[in-house]
């Protein structure tokens, strides 16, 4: 997941990283039928450009806060595959020895704050991390990642207001995928331009085609360079599409099929490549084998996960409180 | 040294702001007009707008950054006005600070402080009078503390600060004019409770603003020859059964003095603990002295009658001694 990396191998890099997001939550999917895996799974699949392209334009150094969609976040920001799925297994050997599961997963080193299970819960928590950089004179920025539907919360707006009145350097990534569960954007907001809420408070903001990795890609670089710079929020707009239903407990009787066939012709997961080939910059053998390699780490990950132990029940209170140091 | 209750609460503020620059001060008007209740106040002009920051009205916004901050590395101490307005702030609270540390497997915690004044008898009425503290008790993955004396007040911030998890200061808005004697080495813990005066005949259980009533009420006792032990719990989760039932024990009756309503309070919570594990040291049924189940009144007279009082917990312990 090297960041500094050549232009010219970013391409491939963005598409390897859609795909590894593809082919875990496939497979989630298939396991959740099988009843390995439990709890609510909300699937990131038809998103994959918005995760990838914003955090192939963020440093290692930087905050990370997410959502209960969140798989892809956290395995592009570097938490290992055998460890997320580990975590959805309930196994010992997750990123949080499964105390917190799909919804939750947490990485100190990754910087990853975590899954958010309360919709719009990240977005305080975000400027909270970026306020702290900016008092301790860091050059660190805070991406925060939340959905069409935190936008209508109470909390989105009072962080919008101290983050622009304080100027704190977050990104506020909103994947716009017109739904909040079952209820469309129109239905919902009174105003649907979101950048226009945004642009209230105010702050910069931009909207982009959330189904194209490398326009998202672009869009996020500049913005994140313009937090850095001027230590004030920026407010990136990614409208999508999510394929899948709401979660796993979602018969998905509010979208027109129509509309959602529409939204697949344009898979950033066939169209990116099918470009990438036009442009000569992708063999089909190259594509065949991010596949096999995509493919194979989840199949790894799956069989470590399966192998893993459970955590002990004898650990059931640990983590609720720090421990006390010696005596 | 004799001092108010929110003189020691400034000098431990004091001191947390001048020692740490990681500390620092977040909340409505706790900056240019000094805090609600004046603890904070010349803090602006010494610490400036950085670390003594006035918020605007968003007690989500602001009480879920300083979680943030906290995660950040800062040491932020949060000021809620009062408790009725921290329900406002109850989702980044309980679905937020007290359980990142557990979810996240132990990887991040919340080193934070949050501090709030809580509790009647000012005539503010039904929305700015309640005593909550009960709710926060409740949410395992934080620590919930009332100071009840002076020294209290400048002892126990420290120790939040230095806790490594969420800390909630419950401040009773009775308390901070009250006057008393600061003692030479006022250092404290945050896990035992304190025998603030010691009985043989009756326990008295209590905390926060119940606290001077029911030392007031041990005196008046005292005069009549029966001496109530009275125990200042100070720390609400986790509690410290083990000084409660030690004097149980001792006395073989407890009345527990608890400003929140009866009906899901700490009180009956205490009482709940004493019985699974002292039934047989009891040598009458244990009671309890809540508030009347009723949103505070206004009107003064109506206000006093709603909430313990310290001739009715002496009457009640004359009632357990038949006395
Ligand atoms: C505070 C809160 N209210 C309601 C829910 C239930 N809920 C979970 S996801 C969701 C929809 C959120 O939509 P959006 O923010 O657009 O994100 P998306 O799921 O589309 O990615 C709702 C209502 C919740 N988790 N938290
Ligand atoms: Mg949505």
């Amino acid at each position: 997941m090297a960041r500094s990396a050549d232009a010219k191998s970013l391409p491939r890099r963005l598409l390897a990283d859609m795909l590894r997001i593809r082919r875990l939550e496939e497979k989630c999917a298939e396991l959740y039928g099988a009843g390995k895996i439990r709890g609510f799974l909300h699937l990131y699949i038809g998103e994959e450009a918005c995760a990838v392209g914003v955090l192939h334009a963020l440093t290692m150094d930087d905050n990370i806060a997410a959502t209960y969609r969140e798989h892809g976040h956290a395995l592009v920001r570097g938490v290992p595959m055998e460890a997320i799925m580990a975590e959805m297994f309930g196994k010992a050997t997750g990123c949080c020895g499964g105390r917190g599961g799909s919804m939750h997963l947490f990485d100190a080193a990754a910087r990853f704050y975590g899954g958010n299970a309360i919709v719009g819960g990240s977005l305080p928590l975000a400027a909270g991390l970026a306020l702290a950089d900016k008092m301790q004179g860091r050059k660190r920025i805070t991406a925060c990642f939340f959905g069409d539907g935190a936008v209508a919360e109470g909390v989105f707006h009072e962080t919008m207001n101290l983050a622009a009145l304080w100027r704190l350097p977050v990104l506020f990534c909103c994947e716009n995928n017109f739904y909040g569960m079952g209820t469309a954007l129109h239905r919902a907001h009174a105003q649907t331009d979101l950048c226009a809420k945004a642009a209230a408070y105010p702050m910069a903001t931009a909207r982009v085609d959330g189904m194209d990795v490398l326009a998202v890609h672009t869009a996020a670089v500049q913005a994140a360079a313009r937090v850095r710079e001027d230590s004030r929020p920026f407010f990136l707009e990614m409208q999508t599409y999510r394929f899948r239903a709401h979660s796993m407990f979602d018969p998905d009787l509010y979208r027109d099929k129509a509309e959602i066939a529409a939204w697949k012709q344009r898979d950033p997961l066939d169209t990116f490549p099918a470009r990438l080939k036009a442009e000569g910059k992708l063999t089909d053998e190259e594509l065949l084998v991010l596949e096999r390699a995509a493919e194979a780490e989840v199949a790894a990950a799956v069989e470590a996960a399966e192998a893993a132990p459970l955590a002990p029940v004898a650990d059931l209170l640990k983590d609720v409180y720090t421990p006390e140091a010696g005596p | 040294m004799r001092t108010s209750y929110r003189e020691a609460l400034r000098q431990a503020l004091h001191e947390a702001l001048s020692d740490d620059p990681r500390v620092f001060l977040m909340g409505e008007d706790v900056g240019r007009y000094g805090g609600a209740y004046a603890v904070s106040k010349g803090f602006y002009d010494e610490f400036g707008p950085e670390r003594i920051r006035d918020t605007p009205l968003s007690e989500l916004g602001f009480v879920g950054a300083g979680i943030g901050a906290a995660l950040g590395g800062m040491r932020p101490i949060v000021e809620v006005m009062t408790v009725n307005f921290s329900l406002l702030a109850l989702d980044q609270i309980v679905n937020a600070a007290a359980v990142l540390r557990h979810m996240s497997g132990g990887q991040f915690s919340v080193p934070l402080v949050i501090r709030m004044a809580t509790g009647a008898g000012r005539q503010l009425a039904a929305q700015h009078s309640h005593s909550l503290e009960n709710w926060y008790a409740h949410i395992p993955g934080i620590r919930v503390l009332a100071p009840a004396t002076v020294g209290d007040a400048r002892g126990m911030l420290a120790p939040a600060l230095a806790d490594p998890d969420p800390v909630v200061i419950f401040e009773h808005a009775q308390l901070y004019n009250l006057e008393g004697e600061l003692p030479a080495d006022w250092r404290c813990g945050i896990r035992r409770a304190a025998v603030r005066r010691p009985g043989s005949q009756v326990t008295v259980v209590t905390y926060g603003g119940c606290l001077p009533k029911a030392m007031a009420a041990a005196e008046r006792l005292a005069a009549e020859g029966i001496e109530a032990e009275v125990i200042d719990l100070r720390v609400l989760r986790p509690l410290d059964m083990e000084t409660v039932m030690d004097s149980v024990r001792k006395t073989h009756r407890v009345l527990v003095v608890d400003e929140g309503w009866k009906s899901g309070s700490l009180a009956g919570e205490i009482l709940a603990r004493i019985a699974e594990d002292g039934f047989y040291d009891l040598d009458a049924p244990p009671r309890r002295l809540c508030s009347v189940e009723v949103p505070t009144p206004y009107a003064r007279h109506l206000e006093e009658a709603a909430l313990p009082q310290a001739e009715q917990i002496a009457a009640a312990v004359r009632e357990m001694l038949n006395a």
